[in-house]
């Protein structure tokens, strides 16, 4: 008992107070692709390259889509490592999580030299490419928000639909000491039952579909659902198959997507504030 | 060694026994008929005392006109691994079941019938395993078989669980969903009171087609994908699947990238070691421990991704090597990072050691005894703590393991506790590892360049990941992509070891003979 006591007293407060102040991101940490899309010479080894198919080039004629999908992203950064005359570079951004699908798309018009490299920047849409709200935004309010929308507290119910466990290690860290959920009255449940959020990660196997469904159906209303990782958004690189459904939305509706392969503590934490404003306005 | 091994099979089974070509000097493959198949096995244990490592299939039909089954054995004192290759006509897709004598098949098998609809005679138990029944009457890792057809909706549940009799005697059903943050699967539990009388396991629910999904990626992207397979062991099963391309293709990892990756797998080991001891001491009531365990995991995985950009080791390992050399302010955060987290874990550890109560409840619950540890093969840290003094690392040396000696911890009490002292062991040996090979790392390119990899070539490969022994075969196709990958996790050898261990034991201390095996759902269902 003694020993106890003494190891925790020596070992003082672990936790990390994101979203009061910043992450503790390595230098290394490889976040959000960015593009820089004027200087973007051409998109096509990325997309080459891309594992998942988060970079889609389509060309008609001397003019060229590029298509960016942050859902299907597992943030492997071998798009910016085959673009050696630039145009993308991994960042160490990682609150990505949105409330639409859409939000998690930009595109990008060329024109093209007969080469198929780019001449010229058209036109971009990245009306989804930046998160409106960061954590350090919610967190000032979140405790305030929980305390109304829920009487003190979020239970969430974790639902695996198919992962590979990659995010469900980082869900559990966010029990951990460094990133103490519990600190917002947020906790995780053993039943759908007594739950106001479902965190569910994918792909949605066929195995799965049904029992999803059904902790669906089990949980009472109020309820928001929150897609998590690029397998979770989007099937990842799953995908759709005999045996995958993939993204979550395709089996019951969601409210909030968070990317990652898997999504680092923090972004789950940024995801499921964002979630709680979500539902204290429903 | 192979030449006599080739005259013994001969006189055993008939001069039919043809060697076969293979890419690496580390593999012998020889091909028997598919009636060879028992008395070959019974041959190669009694004779070499072999172990049957896994047992696959493979549709060459449209190539070839047949279906190979593999059988690949390992042997204790020979780094070499042998591979009897059986070639089933597609006329009479079937072979002679060997799961009878040898339990530890008894899934492999199974999966054998359901995705290639190969029948495995006299099976003692047939029934489907990775395809639920509900399933429509589909093969698909047949070559025919497209990996996006569509199949009818899903019917609602149809598996018949063994009825459980007598007065008292209930079934618990769990899962797939459980309680906490886990995988899913399903547990029936047939209980007397407390005890439990046998436990009946479901797995293959996040089934995902991966196997087959490999067939269809080139093979940069398939490395991605071999990260996905079960993702606490992402830089395991990608070396697995990594090693193999490069023995397939005869690609040689500069030294640098082999020291590299002995440092990155260990990594690995510490993380996931730390957080199951927390885990288990959670799982009895001991939270602090559990807690501190959290907070030592974020410090190596810290590390991670310092040295990887990834928490949890992933987007590092490549074909040829590693994607990035390290700098050496990475390598000096490595030393600083590797003593602190060494001194936390020692505190932690001696915390589990002091609670008297934990270790009352960890010590003899849920045992695995050793001769049915080595009657099911079972690998591993579950293998370990029962007898089987069997580590990849030391048996088979792959990347710099030959060059860093260590000593490889078995008990062969079997119970909780000693899967615990197991990975205490094991992660104080890592720690060793880790620093002779950063301090030692050779210098020179981090990647060999290579060529795009060349058609029909088969390799084999095999990772001790921190769960125990991981395989990868694989069959080279056209235009830099596979034919076939099979992917053997260690959770497939040990889930009948669960079942084994938790018999007689109280439903309660079900969780934590669970967490001490601590298997992979996703690895077994693929
Ligand atoms: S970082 Fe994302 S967009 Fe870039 S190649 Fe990897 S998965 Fe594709």
């Amino acid at each position: 008992m003694f020993k106890i006591l003494q190891k925790t007293l020596s070992t003082g407060i672990a936790t990390n107070p994101y979203p009061q102040t910043a992450a503790l991101v390595s230098e290394q940490f490889r976040g959000r692709p960015a593009f820089d899309f004027p200087a973007w010479q051409d998109a096509r080894p990325a997309a080459e390259a891309c594992p998942t198919g988060a970079i889609a080039v389509r060309d008609s004629g001397l003019t060229r889509e590029v298509a960016i999908d942050y859902g299907l992203c597992v943030f492997c950064g071998e798009c910016a490592r085959v673009s050696y005359a630039g145009g993308v570079r991994m960042t160490r951004e990682f609150e990505l999580a949105t409330r639409s699908r859409e939000g998690l798309r930009i595109t990008a018009q060329y024109e093209l030299y007969a080469d198929g490299t780019h001449k010229q920047l058209i036109s971009t849409d990245e009306a989804g490419a930046v998160t409106a709200v960061t954590a350090e935004m919610l967190g000032r309010e979140v405790e305030r928000t929980v305390r109304q929308a829920l009487g003190r507290s979020l239970a969430i119910r974790e639902v695996d639909a198919g992962s590979c466990n990659g995010c469900e290690l980082e869900i559990v860290a966010l029990n951990n000491p460094v990133h103490d959920i519990e600190r917002f009255g947020i906790h995780f449940v053993a039943s759908p039952r007594h739950a106001d959020m479902l965190l569910v990660t994918g792909p949605v196997t066929r195995n799965m579909e049904m029992a999803l469904r059904k902790t669906y159906d089990a949980t009472p209303h109020p309820k928001v659902v929150v897609a998590v990782g690029a397998c979770g958004i989007s099937g990842g690189i799953f995908g759709s198959s005999y045996a995958s459904i993939g993204a979550v939305d395709r089996v019951i509706p969601v409210d909030v997507y968070i990317p990652g392969c898997p999504p680092r503590p923090e972004a789950l934490l940024h995801g499921i504030l964002l979630a709680v404003y979500r539902l204290a306005r429903a | 060694m192979m030449n006599s091994l080739l005259r013994e099979l001969r006189e055993k089974l008939g001069e039919h026994v043809a060697p076969v070509a293979t890419e690496s000097s580390a593999e012998a493959c020889f091909q028997i008929a598919p009636g060879d198949i028992p008395s070959a096995v019974e041959y190669m244990r009694d004779r070499y005392q072999a172990r049957v490592a896994t047992v696959f299939a493979e549709d060459r039909t449209p190539a070839e006109g047949v279906f190979y089954n593999y059988y690949v054995f390992e042997q204790a004192g020979n780094p070499g691994y042998l591979i009897l290759r059986a070639a089933i006509p597609a006329g009479e897709p079937r072979f002679p079941s060997i799961a009878a004598q040898l339990p530890a098949v008894n899934w492999q098998e199974r999966e054998i019938q359901d995705w290639f609809g190969l029948e495995a005679t006299g099976h003692p138990n047939p029934r489907r395993v990775a395809l639920h029944d509900n399933w429509p009457d589909v093969h698909p890792l047949r070559k025919e078989f497209a990996l996006d057809q569509a199949l009818a909706p899903f019917a609602g549940e149809q598996h018949v669980y063994r009825p459980t009799l007598g007065e008292g005697v209930f079934q618990i059903p769990v899962g797939p969903v459980h309680a906490g943050i886990i995988e899913p699967g399903h547990f029936n539990f047939a209980v007397a009171g407390e005890p439990i009388l046998y436990l009946q396991l479901r797995m293959f629910y996040t089934h995902k087609g991966t196997e087959k999904l490999f067939e269809s990626l080139p093979i940069p992207r398939a490395v991605f994908l071999a990260e996905s397979i079960s993702g606490d062991s992402a830089f395991s099963h990608g070396t697995a699947f990594c090693q193999a391309i490069e023995r397939a293709a005869h690609i040689e990892p500069p030294a640098r990238a082999e020291a590299m990756r002995v440092v990155l797998l260990e990594l690995e080991r510490l993380y996931n070691h730390i957080a199951d001891i927390g885990a288990i001491a959670n799982d009895v009531g001991f939270a602090i421990a559990n807690a501190h365990a959290g907070r030592v995991r974020e410090m190596a995985v810290g590390l991670n991704e310092a040295l990887t950009g990834s928490r949890l080791l992933r987007g590092m390992v490549c074909v040829g090597g590693v994607r990035e050399d390290w700098s050496g302010a990475q390598l000096a955060r490595l030393g600083g990072a590797l003593d602190e987290v060494e001194r936390e874990f020692g505190e932690m550890v001696a915390l589990v050691k002091s609670s008297d109560s934990t270790r009352d409840r960890l010590e003899k619950t849920g045992i695995l005894r050793p001769e049915k540890a080595e009657a099911l093969g079972v690998v591993g840290v579950g293998g370990r703590a029962s007898g089987v003094d069997r580590d990849v690392r030391r048996d088979h040396p792959y990347a710099a393991y030959a060059l860093f000696p260590f000593r490889v911890p078995v008990y062969r009490e079997g119970d909780v506790w000693h899967r615990v002292q197991v990975r205490i062991d094991e992660a104080g040996e890592s720690f060793g590892i880790v620093r002779r090979a950063a301090a030692g790392l050779p210098g020179g390119p981090h990647c060999a360049p290579h060529q795009p990899i060349p058609a029909d070539r088969c390799a084999l490969s095999a990772v001790e990941g921190w769960r125990g022994e991981i395989v990868h075969w694989v069959r080279t196709g056209r235009g830099n992509r596979l034919e076939r990958c099979k992917v053997k996790d260690p959770s497939i050898n040990n889930w009948p070891a669960l079942v084994e261990a938790v018999e007689g034991n109280i439903i309660a201390d079900f969780p934590v003979i669970n967490k001490s095996f601590n298997l992979s759902y996703s690895g077994t269902d693929r």
